[in-house]
């Protein structure tokens, strides 16, 4: 299998007639996006924004960040819109790359987050960096929290494809190639080097805590091997899952920092066999159930090591551990990545679990530590939703429009696929 | 010039040994004992005085001891308060722990001692002042003295500190986000290699283990005891009037049920950021089982419920915070006389 990544650079975004492509200029028609949308009736109303990097721009509640990629022959995201589908990760897909829709509106639970395209909180992640279509999304009256999840999840994954589909007559990209081969291809490619495994946790706990896999809740899948090249490609989508530090939004699978990082030393320093998908359930039952497959599958593929990375944190910490014991065990050597709950002084224990076998851990800081914010020009979205969602508090907003939260309410702010800078030490 | 204040025992401050433990403080102009070598190794420092007391003395007079040291710095103004170092001696790793406590935390003025890692001291007090790492006895004093003043000057230049192994102090256990210049995923990977060709690797976080929870035993008599109901689960009373948060809750709260045979919709809700709150808001009672306990009593299953919800959030709450709830939440309950405790979480 053959996956060709062809990035055309995006550096800003404009409204204009027709959407199109410029040299490193994105430009789209509300109008146009406006009609695509309303195509569902679970829609009321929908509006458009631009937020670009280095401005006084905050988006909040922010639910999904994608990054737009199309195909002209197969389809991104298979399984979301249509009845039939065909495996994804082969083929030419077309990416804007620098650039990302952003869902927001009013608040469906308490799992969103704040974007500021500068000042302090653009240090934490990765999207203060990227220019953002901001899509603006009210529901009908009666469509209720669970519909809403979906309506809003699925008007943004159509909106990036769609725009996506603007790079086809672009000439000026650069490409990624990955290779993929079957699993006996797979193991013998390098057999001087030893094997290493990933093993990809995703939310499966509800609403605000799902994934879809080919369109299908994480929830009601067990542990399941899947390519590389599906991921770049969309097979992994997010249900605008857990709070927003924490969050894997669809443009961390499509740009999952542990995938390319595993393919950089891939054939040099070991032999990158396989990835197993963890569905993160809430019982302990499912969770030792999804331990013993997810094991299974690594040893099946024949790794000597494996990195976990997390999704959420709380109850898929003991996933994280057990998983992590289970591998240690059984002889495969794992690295885990966490973030810490270490209070707003730093002084309590990080985790909320832990294993003696976890002795290679890297963090993402300790999300519990507050940061203030400076106001903002400009707010895209709702400013008072910070009051009720994950890292903020009724206190949040200042008396002069400063923001005081925890590093939980930034989006990607302790990223545990390690997309971001930031991590903690002890003093 | 920079001012040092200096503390010392009655054996260092060259009074004498265990018959002059009963010392009481008093102060000399200028370094005395160990802080002769502090004085040497920092010229661009004063030692402005010396406290000097009797180990027995501190440890049966803290308070007094106290508030003698507080007036030498009121009076001397210093920069830094350097104490020890004690080395394994229990007393007077006291006496410096809680007299670096006292000018760091209350008074607001770095202070730094200098300790032998089983001194009991070093636990007691990492967390409130930096306590350098020394031999077991005062035949390591040349060492102590050497890396208390490279601390104490780079303190006194306001130079940005290493991490405790490299300035040589014990770590104060507080975790403090840094930025790194490789993201996670790259350090992650670099370890697994690491680990994978058993080269030395560091962990970016020890791991702690926790003290294991033994369940109570259980309650003979069920038909007369008080029980409780106690939820992590987030459930408040329609609107959450207290604005408990969604996340990392720093309180819990108690709410009169007197009257109520359930937790009725609309009357509660969930603000409980970590699982799907829809089916707890259409029903509370699944997640603070309320309906239940008030049927158990009833049918005289249970004596009693303790007519109250007491609630938090369980959800990226710190460790520390809901360790000093558990307590507090105790505490409220055997006050009211109740046996037994239905605790739910999500």
């Amino acid at each position: 299998m053959v996956l060709e990544l062809r990035k055309i650079a995006i550096r800003s975004i404009e409204f204009g007639s027709p959407a199109r492509i410029e040299g490193d200029k994105l430009i789209v028609d509300p109008d146009e996006m406006k009609e695509w949308m309303l195509e569902d009736s679970r829609i009321k109303n929908v509006s458009f924004d631009i937020a670009l990097p280095g401005t006084s721009t905050r988006i909040l509640p922010v639910k999904d960040v994608i990054e737009p990629r199309a195909k002209q022959e197969g389809e991104t995201f298979p399984g979301l819109f249509r009845e039939d589908m065909e495996e994804a990760g082969s083929g030419v897909t077309y990416c804007l790359d620098g650039c990302v829709v952003t869902t927001t509106g009013p608040i469906v639970g308490f799992q969103e987050g704040v974007i500021d395209m500068s000042g302090p909180a653009a240090e934490y992640n990765v999207y203060s960096k990227l220019c953002h279509l901001v899509m603006i999304l009210e529901k009908q009256d009666y469509v209720d929290p669970h519909e809403h999840e979906e309506v809003v999840r699925l008007a943004g994954i159509k909106l990036a494809r769609k725009v996506g589909e603007l790079a086809f007559p672009c000439e000026n990209y650069t490409t990624e190639t990955y290779e993929w081969g079957n699993i006996g291809e797979n193991y013998n490619a390098y057999p001087d080097l030893p094997r290493v495994v990933y093993v990809y946790n995703c939310m499966s706990q509800g609403l605000l805590h799902d994934s879809y896999f080919y369109g299908r809740d994480s929830k009601i899948i067990v542990p399941t091997m899947l390519t590389p090249l599906e991921v770049f490609d969309g097979a992994l989508v997010s249900g605008n899952c857990v709070s927003p530090g924490s969050k894997t939004t669809t443009y961390m699978h499509q740009n999952n920092a542990c995938i390319k990082e595993l393919f950089k030393h891939h054939g040099k320093d070991f032999n990158f066999v396989g990835i197993v998908l963890c569905p993160l359930m809430t019982t302990l039952k499912e969770k030792f159930r999804n331990r013993m497959l997810t094991v299974r599958q690594v040893k099946m593929l024949g790794a000597d090591g494996a990195l976990i990375s997390q999704e959420g944190f709380g109850n898929p910490t003991t996933d994280l551990m057990i998983v992590c014991q289970e591998l240690e065990r059984n002889g495969i050597k794992t690295v885990i990545i966490t973030n810490e709950d270490a209070g707003i002084d730093g002084m309590s224990e990080s985790l909320p679990d832990s294993v003696p076998e976890a002795n290679a851990i890297v963090t993402t800081g300790n999300s519990n530590a507050t940061l203030m914010l400076p106001a903002m020009d400009k707010t895209i979205g709702v400013l008072k939703d910070i009051e009720r969602v994950c890292g903020g508090n009724v206190n949040s907003i200042q008396p002069d429009g400063r923001l005081l939260i925890e590093i939980h309410g930034i989006m990607g702010g302790h990223n545990l696929q390690g997309n971001t800078l930031v991590g903690a030490v002890t003093i | 010039m920079k001012k040092i204040l200096f503390y010392t025992n009655q054996f260092f401050g060259q009074i004498g040994g265990e018959e002059f433990a009963y010392t009481e403080p008093f102060v000399e102009e200028g370094a005395k004992g160990p802080a002769m070598g502090l004085k040497a190794a920092l010229p661009e420092a004063e030692i402005v005085a010396t406290v000097i007391c009797g180990d027995n003395y501190f440890a049966e007079n803290v308070d007094k001891c106290k508030e003698f040291i507080q007036a030498q710095v009121e009076k001397y103004q210093p920069d830094l308060f350097v104490a020890g170092p004690a080395f394994n001696a229990g007393r007077f790793g006291i006496a410096c722990g809680e007299s670096c406590t006292l000018v760091q935390e209350d008074l607001g003025i770095p202070a730094i001692t200098g300790m032998y890692e089983e001194n009991p001291a070093v636990d007691m007090f990492k967390a409130y002042c930096k306590i350098v790492k020394t031999a077991k006895s005062a035949a390591g004093m040349k060492d102590a003295i050497a890396k208390m003043s490279a601390l104490a000057g780079k303190i006194l230049r306001g130079e940005k500190l290493g991490l405790p192994k490299e300035e040589g102090y014990f770590p104060m256990g507080k975790r403090v986000n840094v930025f790194h210049e490789k993201n996670g995923a790259v350090r992650a990977v670099e370890m697994l290699v690491r680990k994978l060709n058993g080269e030395p690797y560091e962990t970016e976080l020890e791991i702690s283990t926790y003290e294991k929870v033994e369940p109570s035993a259980p309650l003979p008599d069920l038909k007369h005891a008080k029980i409780a109901l106690c939820t992590s689960g987030g459930i408040v009373p329609f609107g959450n009037p207290d604005h408990l948060t969604a996340a990392s809750a720093k309180f819990w709260k108690k709410y009169d049920l007197a009257g109520l045979d359930k937790l009725e919709k609309g009357k509660f809700e969930s603000v409980h950021a970590g699982y799907d709150p829809v089916y707890a808001n259409e029903n509370p009672n699944r997640v603070a089982p309320y309906n239940v306990l008030k049927e158990l009593e009833k049918e005289g299953e249970i004596g009693e419920v303790y007519p109250y919800l007491i609630t938090t959030t369980g959800n990226s709450t710190s460790v520390a915070d809901a360790t000093r709830f558990g307590k507090e939440i105790a505490e409220d309950l055997k006050a009211a006389g109740v046996q037994g405790v239905i605790l739910t979480s999500t």
